[in-house]
């Protein structure tokens, strides 16, 4: 990784790559901007690379860059040249065979909540320790739940590709299949509970590399579709208007619910509009910059199974 | 809110069809429930889900979204463009607790006045069954 961002930079093929440094807590890595070969010796990739760079991409419009891209990250960038939004030749992809990201918060319950002080990464996951313990913890144990199922840990796209490509794994959607399984009381309940601790931050829509619009809907305010307040009701508008925003486009990256300072689940509306896009329609976005858009197209022969009066 | 109010149905017409099979069939003197509050939209393209939420939001029991039949639109798709979007959009309200029958496409074509007042009847007493719509999305007073 970082002979290959120091050659770029050396090279002058781009003048700034964005990749992940150690951030100043521990389990935490954060996005690091390397002008320098000098700076290119911090840069680190690990399962706690938890930021989708993409992001970036969109706000350092004017300069060539170099982007370190997961699997997940890559095939959100096949979406943004897929709607216009960047331009292939600007960057240069450093993908980065991905095994998996770590969710914190898995973690922290494995350790009860405990403070934790220090972390390193290990070949088969993580150690970490607080005042009196040390815990060794697999990378699998902890898994973000979109990552169980991966089927492109490799990058679909990339220029350099640093590490050995991975193996796919088998795609997953047992949540989403428990979850509809549910009555409909419970299933709200469900939302209810977690969109009542939505404070409506909008990190999770800032740190979305799908999410660019200049006047999102719940800025507008002609029409002002929901109020501004945290209540749960506006949280719900909020929630469904932006997954639904997503729907065809969201890769399953994860960064909005790791972003989330309050974990609120976002992953359940999302990966269903994900499993829907799929079954539906046999739709998975992100892995050619050529094909359409799930929405903005159709099939004559669409299932309609759901129209009134048949 | 009383318990046992009459459903409120909000219709997004599409202007070159289902709205003039509404007009028809007021016209023909067709009989159908009151409880359907037409809105007009100059297609079921220009259909937005936010629309939908805003009405469940606002104090609407059902929706009801009604355009040209497939290969009658005005704007040739706008129609098909629409189902693929409802059909993802009623599965995430589905999904997300929304009762089933809350949200409804159908295709009336301007002929069609008595399959109009025959649909409206059919989703008014689906409303009916399904009771006022209380869920999350409805606005309460003072939260
Ligand atoms: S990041 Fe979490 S708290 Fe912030 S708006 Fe999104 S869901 Fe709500
Ligand atoms: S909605 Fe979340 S999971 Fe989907 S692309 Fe955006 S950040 Fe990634
Ligand atoms: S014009 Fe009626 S649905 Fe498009």
């Amino acid at each position: 990784m970082r002979q290959a961002a120091r050659r770029l930079l050396e090279e002058n093929t781009v003048n700034l790559v964005i990749g992940y440094a150690w951030g100043t807590l521990p389990l935490r890595t954060a996005p690091f901007f390397a002008r320098t070969p000098a700076e290119a010796d911090r840069l680190v990739y690990n399962s706690l690379c938890e930021n989708n760079l993409v992001k970036y991409l969109l706000r350092y419009s004017k300069e060539k860059l170099g982007l370190v891209v997961k699997g997940c990250d890559a095939r959100s960038l096949v979406v943004l040249l897929r709607e216009n939004q960047v331009q292939r030749d600007r960057v240069h992809i450093i993908g980065v065979p991905c095994t998996g990201v770590i969710d914190r918060r898995k973690v922290m319950e494995l350790v009860d909540g405990q403070e934790v002080t220090g972390a390193e990464v290990t070949v088969e996951g993580i150690v970490v320790r607080g005042e009196g313990f040390e815990k060794d913890i697999k990378t699998d144990e902890v898994l973000c739940v979109s990552c169980r199922g991966c089927k492109y840990g490799t990058p679909v796209l990339y220029d350099t590709l640093v590490g050995e490509e991975v193996r796919a794994r088998e795609e997953n959607f047992g949540d989403i299949r428990a979850f509809e399984a549910l009555p409909p009381s419970e299933r709200e309940a469900y939302f209810a509970q977690e969109m009542a601790k939505c404070i409506r931050c909008y990190a999770c829509r800032n740190v979305c590399p799908l999410c660019y619009c200049t006047e999102c809907f719940v800025d507008s305010s002609r029409p002002q579709w929901l109020s501004r307040r945290p209540a749960t009701a506006d949280n719900f508008f909020f929630h469904l208007g932006r997954a639904y925003h997503l729907a065809g486009r969201c890769v399953d990256c994860g960064a909005c619910a790791r972003a989330c300072p309050v974990g609120v689940d976002l992953m359940k509306l999302n990966r269903k509009l994900i499993k829907d896009a799929k079954d539906l329609f046999g739709y998975e976005a992100g892995l050619d910059p050529g094909q359409p858009s799930l929405l903005s197209t159709f099939d004559p022969n669409d299932p309609e199974r759901f129209i009134l009066g048949g | 809110m009383a318990e046992d109010r009459e459903p409120r149905i909000v219709g997004f017409l599409c202007n070159w069809c289902s709205y003039a099979a509404a007009d028809l069939a007021g016209m023909s003197r067709f009989h159908y429930p009151p409880h359907l509050c037409a809105i007009r939209v100059p297609c079921t393209g220009r259909m937005n889900p936010l629309f939908v939420m805003s009405a469940l939001r606002r104090g609407a029991d059902a929706v009801l979204i009604a355009g040209c039949h497939p290969g009658d639109c005005h704007y040739v798709s706008g129609n098909l463009t629409a189902r693929r979007r409802f059909s993802v959009f009623r599965s995430l309200l589905e999904f997300a607790g929304v009762e089933e029958g809350r949200l409804n496409l159908t295709w009336i074509s301007a002929a069609e006045g008595k399959r109009f007042a025959s649909l409206s009847t059919q989703l008014t007493q689906r409303a009916k069954e399904l009771g006022p719509y209380k869920g999350m999305l409805r606005k309460r007073i003072g939260v």
